[in-house]
């Protein structure tokens, strides 16, 4: 253990390392980031899927590589190469289910991550900047899956795409010229494909990996946060070690590796059993080559993105629909200041922040459901009013956080064995 | 505890939710005749029959673009002659992709529309759908084709099967249309049963993995009080 080396000191004793540490602060890194960076020892499950999120990245980064190598990124060719990886590239079934697999399993683990900042005060003083910059990454990652989703040219990616690039088409006296800037085209064509394929595996990655990177240090520079929503670095023992914290490396890695075994039980159960996920993962109307002559029966985005695609649906005015789309997702930006309340755990905090949190899920999921329902008759009725519901949990909660009745907080963390 | 509450709250606000969905899809009629395929890829004698009436019936306007002869032969246990005699009625070689000999604008002049290829098409429509569309042809005069469907009304293709139809009694009929559409499941997927086997022994694997990550993560652990 390196407890008891001052920090400039090597830790290791192997000449070629020890060479690297003249040269590159090697040591001071894994010190910093692994075996002294000291994190709660009362994490509960919900502390997994920051680390899930990063095994999900890097099974997407590994597995778009191959897929690249056989891909074709244009309007002939696209359809028929995703088959050809399927029965001809070796083994090119497996990269395929498990990069579509993967960009499901990627916002099943970032919701739950976000939730989990939302359960346990994650977003407030000192941890804004990591929660913005989080923020950025889930808009990064819903880019991702969008120009993603044209790839395969099947006929719901055709449409989904039509359907969003529309949406530019809302803003006033831009609209029309900022539609066809960004497909490059009158319609989603060929040269369209060719720049989302671009975007799919270039610059949407890169920037992915630079805000992942950004959101670490930030996170290491501050510590993290609980389930109890205290500062573990309030009570250090003699040598400066949070009493309540245990070294990242080897407690949390360890086990982080149990929890990630888990993780890819239930992937490669996905990935394996069921790829299609009846229509979730993969939809039926993709499996038909994409035809700009041929709308399918009800358009509807990946489900990760229902929730929006409903709250959009649910305003009758096309500029309005895609202002309340934007400010639905925006408003998750502002939820360091939006909320007063200085107790950051849910444990300790007041009914209000519970029953509104509770409802702003409820409509989360509602919303999720009737993205994908057709926007007719009663579920239209039940989106306005779950709309509503989701807008009422940012915009009232300066109020409800301010007369929230808190429990008191305990100075040291809870932690039963 | 309340997360419990919150958790326990959403489900059974999505139980109601997909119920009433359930009831609203419910109330389409698709009539008593209507039937689940039920089909099963792993039946090579099925599949077998399914490539026999395929290629018998079916092959001569519709291509299957994304597969092999050799590949069926290989994964269906043919031995090259039972290919070249049974399965084989072009000048195709067994490495060839499975295309049809009818030019594509002849068949949208015959039928108003060129014939789908159908490699996807247990895919892009269920199994289900396939199934009862070969099954519900029926006479119409009205039709230039003669007869009209009940899964796809108004649809562009004659009932081919009809002879078929005529020689067989209702079950057997059901068969010899259910191995067609067990058969395009298998082309839709062909690596879908080795998929599923070898997923088993991947499974497997984490499984025993786990214990050992469990017990490494517990004896990391029990310095921590």
């Amino acid at each position: 253990m390196s407890d008891n080396l001052d920090q400039d000191q090597s830790i290791f004793s192997n000449a070629i390392l020890r060479w690297i540490d003249d040269r590159f602060p090697l040591s001071s890194l894994i010190r910093e980031h692994a075996t002294d960076y000291y994190a709660s020892k009362n994490f509960n499950i919900w502390y997994i899927f920051g680390v899930l999120s990063l095994v999900v990245l890097v099974i997407q980064l590994l597995t778009g590589i191959f897929l690249t190598m056989s891909y074709k990124p244009s309007a002939k060719e696209a359809f028929d190469s995703v088959e050809y990886i399927m029965r001809s590239v070796e083994w090119g079934w497996l990269i395929r289910y498990m990069h579509s697999t993967g960009s499901s399993f990627f916002f099943i683990v970032v919701y739950l991550h976000m939730f989990r900042a939302m359960l346990y005060g994650s977003y407030k003083k000192p941890r804004e900047l990591i929660w913005i910059v989080g923020m950025l990454i889930y808009f990064c990652l819903m880019a991702e899956a969008f120009f993603g989703y044209l790839l395969p040219w099947g006929n719901m990616s055709y449409w989904a795409a039509q359907v969003i690039v529309n949406l530019f088409g809302a803003i006033p006296y831009i609209g029309e010229t900022l539609t066809e800037w960004i497909r490059g085209d009158y319609y989603i064509s060929d040269i369209t494909l060719n720049r989302f394929f671009a975007f799919h595996v270039i610059v949407i990655p890169l920037a992915i990996i630079a805000l992942v990177f950004v959101h670490i240090l930030a996170l290491h520079h501050v510590g993290s946060n609980n389930p109890d929503g205290i500062e573990i670095k309030n009570y250090k023992d003699e040598q400066g070690k949070p009493i309540d914290g245990v070294a990242f490396h080897p407690y949390h890695t360890s086990k982080d590796l149990f929890w990630i075994t888990v993780f890819l039980i239930l992937f490669f159960a996905a990935v394996f059993f069921a790829p299609e996920m009846g229509g979730y993962f993969l939809e039926v109307d993709n499996f038909e080559p994409a035809n700009p002559l041929q709308t399918p029966e009800h358009i509807v985005p990946a489900w990760y993105l229902t929730p929006y695609y409903a709250i959009l649906r649910a305003i009758p005015d096309k500029l309005m629909g895609a202002i309340a789309l934007a400010s639905s997702v925006l408003f998750f930006v502002f939820l360091p200041w939006l909320d007063k309340c200085k107790v950051k755990s849910i444990r300790y905090r007041g009914w209000q922040y519970k029953l509104a949190l509770s409802c702003f899920v409820i409509s989360f999921f509602a919303l999720g459901y009737l993205g994908m329902q057709p926007a007719s008759g009663i579920y239209v009725a039940l989106a306005r009013f779950f709309t509503i519901l989701y807008f009422i949990f940012f915009i009232t909660m300066p109020f409800y956080t301010r007369i929230e009745k808190t429990k008191p907080v305990p100075e040291r963390v809870v932690y039963k064995k | 505890m309340n997360l419990f509450r919150i958790i326990t709250a959403n489900f059974l606000l999505l139980v109601t939710l997909s119920s009433v969905s359930v009831f609203a899809a419910s109330e389409v009629n698709e009539g008593d005749y209507f039937l689940k395929a039920n089909n099963d890829v792993s039946d090579i004698d099925s599949l077998q029959r399914g490539a026999r009436n395929f290629f018998n019936y079916c092959a001569g306007c519709h291509s299957l673009k994304f597969i092999r002869y050799n590949q069926i032969a290989e994964d269906l246990d043919l031995d090259e002659l039972e290919l070249t005699q049974n399965i084989i009625f072009t000048d195709a070689k067994p490495e060839d992709l499975v295309t049809t000999n009818m030019l594509s604008a002849d068949g949208s002049r015959w039928f108003g529309k060129t014939p789908p290829d159908l490699s996807l098409i247990a895919r892009s429509r269920d199994t289900d759908q396939v199934y009862n569309f070969l099954r519900t042809f029926y006479t119409d005069p009205n039709s230039p084709t003669g007869t009209d469907n009940q899964a796809l009304p108004g649809t562009s293709m004659p009932n081919i099967l009809w002879l078929v139809q005529e020689q067989l009694n209702e079950k057997e009929f059901d068969q010899f249309t259910l191995d067609i559409v067990n058969f395009l499941d298998y082309v839709g997927e062909p690596i879908q049963l080795e998929r599923k086997k070898l997923g088993i022994w991947v499974i497997l694997f984490l499984l025993i993995f786990l214990i050992f990550s469990y017990a490494l993560y517990k004896d990391i652990w029990k310095e921590v009080h």
